[in-house]
């Protein structure tokens, strides 16, 4: 079973040389970490940035410089500010190649639930709607159950939507998986976690094709 | 020259009435119209519909016009960090509209270029586009989402001069720009007001044209929401 930064880890591999990538708030914050260095990343934070680098040094911080969870954030080479509606433009009409967002729930069809627990205090969407209503490449990383350990992995979202048909692939501490016109379809599974915990912790038919290896992570 | 420069804060906001809709520049606590909010503050007016992509936190930004009750309804993406705004949407004292950051930023836009509407597929399937007119383009569905109409758009520049032309910094540009003239009125604080002439105009990022009023704000607290830093070594 991975932790949050193995979950990361692994899906470092999925971002490519020359890839501009969103990343959302809590584990794909934690991607930046394990990208390879010998290939060149851009991350957008869709406040206005492209190019963002590590926090700053204590006393260096700049309160007009900050990421789209609102921390504190220094610039690389390259970097570039625009404005909110350029920002969501890039998002919209998918020059951004990979977003990669968290999810309290994921259907089968790719349907997800991100934003709204009914009655509990709502936030807010943010930026999510857009981002899943335009990405071409959308990954969601997760934990495979949630706190009372029920599957996040459903037949249908019980949860309100964030957006429908979007996501393509789930990373969590159990398996990766993508998402086919037929379902879930098993593609690795984590170090030490077998077929059997992986079909038993997701309530969405799991398509099960030939032998599943280990991730390599 | 069109002078747009105004001499004080009293005369930056003359017009503001109880029951406007405001729009205010800012994401979180960077970019936003702190002396404008200082001043809608004292002149204590009510009612208001406020477009912002955040609410502020209790005690800084537009939780300061939360805490004297004087908004009616909030159009936001994101409204954490803010216990009394909580509970006045909890008791039903506040209306509040949550909408995607991207469609809250592209209403300002269409309002701010004359277009009465833009389809986005920012919501489609959820309960965002419930009501709404939806089509398809190229097997792919959209929601049609009206350009705002607003009384006055508060906005903070970094830099600016008597023409109103503008320069942003860093993220505090954010919803500044598509603000600027989307409203019938567009109010800019600069925290550097400069002499007509002295900014390269290969380098504005919003013309004078979208500008009715500037001043220079009196002071600036930019307080950080989220301080995060490394360690060096």
């Amino acid at each position: 079973m991975l932790d949050k930064n193995g979950i990361a880890k692994r899906i470092a591999q999925e971002v490519k040389d020359g890839y501009y990538v969103n990343l959302g708030i809590g584990i794909p914050t934690l991607v930046a970490n394990f990208v390879r260095e010998d290939i060149e990343v851009e991350f957008q934070s869709e406040n206005g940035v492209l190019g963002m680098g590590p926090f700053p040094f204590e006393g260096e911080e700049d309160a007009d410089v900050i990421n789209a969870g609102k921390q504190t954030i220094t610039t690389l080479p390259g970097a570039s500010f625009f404005d909110s509606a350029t920002s969501f433009g890039m998002i919209r009409g998918q020059h951004v190649d990979l977003t990669i967002l968290g999810a309290m729930e994921v259907s089968e069809k790719g349907d997800i639930a991100n934003w709204k627990i009914p009655g509990k205090m709502v936030k807010g969407m943010g930026g999510a709607m857009d981002l899943v209503a335009s990405a071409e490449n959308i990954i969601v990383a997760m934990m495979h159950t949630n706190r009372a350990g029920e599957s996040k992995l459903l037949k249908n979202c019980s949860l309100p939507l964030t957006g429908v048909g979007c996501v393509k692939k789930i990373v969590t501490n159990m398996a990766v998986i993508e998402v086919t016109p037929k379902g879930f379809q098993l593609l690795e599974r984590a170090p030490g976690v077998s077929v059997e915990a992986i079909i038993s912790a997701t309530e969405g038919e799991l398509i099960i094709e030939a032998e599943i290896p280990e991730m390599n992570v | 020259m069109i002078n747009k420069k105004v001499d004080n804060i009293s005369q930056a906001l003359k017009g503001v009435t109880d029951n406007m809709t405001f729009m205010f520049g800012g994401f979180g606590l960077s970019g936003i119209p702190e002396n404008a909010i200082a001043q809608l503050v004292k002149l204590n007016i009510k009612g208001l519909t406020c477009i912002s992509n955040n609410a502020g936190v209790d005690d800084f930004g537009l939780g300061l016009l939360l805490q004297q009750k004087q908004v009616k309804k909030m159009i936001s993406s994101y409204v954490g960090e803010n216990d009394e705004f909580e509970r006045q949407m909890l008791s039903g004292e506040l209306d509040v509209e949550l909408i995607p950051q991207g469609t809250l930023a592209e209403r300002c836009r269409a309002a701010q270029s004359g277009f009465p509407a833009i389809y986005t597929p920012a919501g489609y399937g959820t309960e965002v586009a419930e009501g709404k007119e939806t089509r398809e383009f190229d097997g792919k569905m959209y929601v049609l989402e009206h350009a705002f109409k607003a009384d006055f758009a508060f906005i903070k520049a970094w830099k600016g001069d008597a023409a109103g032309n503008l320069i942003f910094k860093g993220t505090a540009r954010n919803f500044n720009p598509n603000m600027c003239g989307a409203a019938k009125v567009t109010v800019v604080e600069v925290e550097e007001l400069v002499p007509v002439g002295t900014l390269d105009p290969n380098q504005i990022h919003i013309p004078g044209i979208f500008v009715q009023r500037i001043f220079q704000g009196e002071t600036y607290e930019k307080r950080i929401e989220q301080l995060t830093v490394r360690q060096r070594g």
